[in-house]
């Protein structure tokens, strides 16, 4: 696409442009079980949200089915323009544009730190191999782990392995990342230099969605906070609202039920 | 250590060295080691006096005698006047020919197995449990009798055989098969397959440099394919097909020409490797299952297709859990394969073990050399299969 049309249908529509994410009516079944109901949401691009609420609430579910990790069967997805359906073609197009982050890390135990970062650029984007290695080792230390490149993931902490599994999505430079529950297996001493990371990379202008409990992050980084229950967003808010005057009696009892402690 | 020595001066020295961790196990180690070796003497003794008693001595020497009797399959020239040698020799080759051949079938079986119990479709998920659970759970011995049984009696007379072609005849007495007769043009087609080979090695490392330096990755598996296979093939029908056939003819009461596999070797291999692809399927299946589903939705999401994931990050998980079990499995099939002798196929048992041992009374000599043989075939699998592990295990830790 050349410069001149880009910018005239920017011009265009500025608003639809600038929605990267758009859920419309979306449902999920897991066979008799109705696990997400009639999901809207639009994300703005470079928006950070937190995604919180109990859990079987289909938080985690909802920000599977954006990188079709999970399918929906009603209702539409659209990421950065590309619809996302049986079509092998765009769900690639997609997740390649889309980073993810696992709760249990999913670092590939057989491969190196170094590799673990390089496969996806090497195989999918087709980035020479010395070219991948000093963009990872980039990464590698803006996650502050670049003297493990070497190491095999079995060797690291939780955390150190978390931070590389966030440095092993940029790798592929993504414009979305999805983190789903990132710290949640992590002991309480390195949850802090997993969220140092985030709040770095959040004040970059990533388009971020966080399935996450963790309400500090929820106050400095989010601009909005959205409430799962039963498989619905039951509310939805700029955090300040949302942790001050929260709407509904469940995100009143589930708030309460977290801060409480 | 000196409080202990202090408060307890009136204990013995054996009774500390005993209730020393290190020195017990040290004397531990001792006692084991002399009792098998004297376990050892005692059964070598008791063989050399017993042998004496009866007026016998361990000799080789016959060996070099004539064996007097015939063998059915033999890819080495062998007579009935050849010696015992030779008939070991025989022997080797029939037992390594079903080793190599079931090793290869039952893999390759076994794999697909492995794969077809792990698909979500239902018919061959079911198809394959079944046929897992039939096979491993009745004894090989049966497995081979029954399908020696089926090819001996359900097969027809030679002169009744089932045509395949005009060019293959299955009967009840083995399968007769075109045997080829290379012409001079051939060994050009021979020499271009193996360019092709060395091209294809070549090619995998010119490939991964180029991947290295540019990015740029080539269909490797399908132009190695082409230089290895596709190109002699088109060079041996440009070249006007320079293999004859000789087919086998119907003559008298049996087929002549061409090459026989016999019903003793088909039964053998067939059911040797059906048996030991249901244990193989099954390790297959534990090591893909083994493999988290959580190393397949990573590689996944990173929009890394469905045959890269398996290669790149699944399938080098799965083999290290694999790799042992089945060199346990090839072991198996290579010791099992013993079991010819139900059907005379003759194998080592049948030859030295078996005819040579009956008719020179060298039981001692024979049992040894058959004993020695199953024992070096077996450490060297092992020992290539130890080589591969450990390769494949070095890139992990």
């Amino acid at each position: 696409m050349s410069n001149s049309t880009k910018i005239g249908t920017e011009q265009m529509n500025t608003d639809q442009d600038n929605i990267v994410i758009r859920i419309n009516e979306m449902h999920k079944w897991y066979g008799q079980f109705h696990v997400l109901k009639n999901i809207n949401l639009n994300v703005k691009r470079g928006e950070k949200i937190v995604i919180c609420g109990p859990s079987g609430s289909g938080k985690s579910t909802m920000i599977r089915c954006i990188n079709r990790l999970e399918e929906h069967q009603q209702g539409q997805i659209v990421v950065d323009g590309t619809e996302l359906s049986n079509d092998l073609k765009n769900i690639e197009v997609v997740r390649k544009e889309v980073g993810m982050v696992f709760q249990h890390f999913n670092l590939f135990p057989h491969l190196t730190v170094l590799e673990n970062c390089t496969l996806a650029p090497i195989w999918v984007r087709k980035t020479p191999r010395l070219e991948a290695e000093e963009m990872a080792m980039q990464y590698l230390e803006r996650v502050k782990i670049p003297d493990q490149a070497n190491k095999f993931p079995g060797q690291l902490s939780g955390g150190q392995q978390q931070r590389v599994a966030i440095a092993r999505s940029l790798c592929m430079k993504p414009r979305i990342m999805l983190f789903d529950e990132p710290t949640s297996a992590l002991d309480p001493e390195m949850i802090k230099e997993v969220l140092d990371v985030m709040i770095e990379l959040a004040s970059e202008g990533i388009t971020m969605l966080c399935v996450t409990h963790e309400m500090g992050f929820a106050k400095t980084v989010a601009d909005r906070v959205i409430f799962m229950d039963g498989g619905e967003i039951i509310e939805e808010n700029s955090p300040q609202h949302f942790f001050d005057n929260p709407q509904h009696d469940r995100t009143r009892l589930f708030l309460s039920q977290i801060l409480n402690h | 250590m000196s409080e202990t020595a202090l408060s307890q001066p009136q204990r013995n020295i054996v009774s500390r060295l005993w209730n020393d961790k290190e020195t017990r196990s040290v004397i531990i180690q001792i006692i084991a080691f002399a009792a098998i070796f004297a376990l050892f003497f005692y059964m070598i003794r008791n063989a050399v006096i017993n042998l004496e008693a009866i007026g016998k001595d361990i000799d080789f020497a016959f060996l070099t005698q004539p064996a007097s009797y015939d063998i059915g399959q033999t890819l080495i020239e062998y007579t009935s006047r050849s010696s015992h040698f030779t008939a070991m020799i025989v022997g080797i080759i029939n037992t390594l020919l079903i080793a190599v051949f079931g090793i290869f079938l039952s893999t390759i079986l076994g794999f697909t197995l492995g794969v077809l119990r792990l698909s979500k479709n239902w018919l061959t998920n079911k198809l394959a449990y079944v046929y897992i659970e039939y096979t491993r759970n009745v004894p090989v011995l049966l497995h081979i009798l029954l399908i020696h049984g089926l090819i001996v009696h359900a097969l027809p007379l030679p002169k009744n055989a089932l045509n395949v072609g005009d060019a293959a005849f299955l009967t009840n007495r083995g399968f007769f098969l075109p045997s080829p007769q290379f012409e001079f043009l051939f060994w050009l087609v021979l020499g271009l397959f193996i360019i092709g080979i060395i091209f294809s090695l070549w090619f995998r490392s010119y490939a991964k440099k180029i991947q290295d330096s540019t990015g740029k990755y080539y269909p490797v598996f399908w132009i190695s394919l082409g230089a290895i296979v596709g190109i002699p093939l088109i060079a041996y029908f440009i070249l006007g097909s320079p293999i004859q056939w000789q087919i086998p003819e119907l003559k008298g009461f049996n087929y002549k020409g061409g090459m026989v596999v016999r019903p003793e070797f088909i039964a053998l291999w067939i059911a040797l490797s059906c048996y030991t692809a249901a244990f193989i399927g099954e390790i297959v299946r534990a090591g893909i299952t083994a493999v988290s589903w959580g190393q397949t939705e990573a590689s996944s999401a990173f929009g890394i297709n469905r045959s890269r994931t398996l290669s790149l990050v699944v399938i080098p998980q799965a083999l290290r859990i694999i790799i042992p079990p089945l060199t346990s499995q090839y072991l198996n099939i290579t010791k099992n394969s013993s079991l010819a002798i139900a059907i005379g196929y003759m194998d080592i048992v049948a030859t030295i073990g078996g005819i040579s041992l009956n008719q020179t009374g060298r039981e001692m000599e024979c049992m040894t050399i058959v004993l020695l043989l199953y024992l070096s075939f077996s450490l060297l699998i092992s020992a290539f299969m130890n080589w591969y592990n450990k390769r494949i295990k070095l890139t992990e830790r």
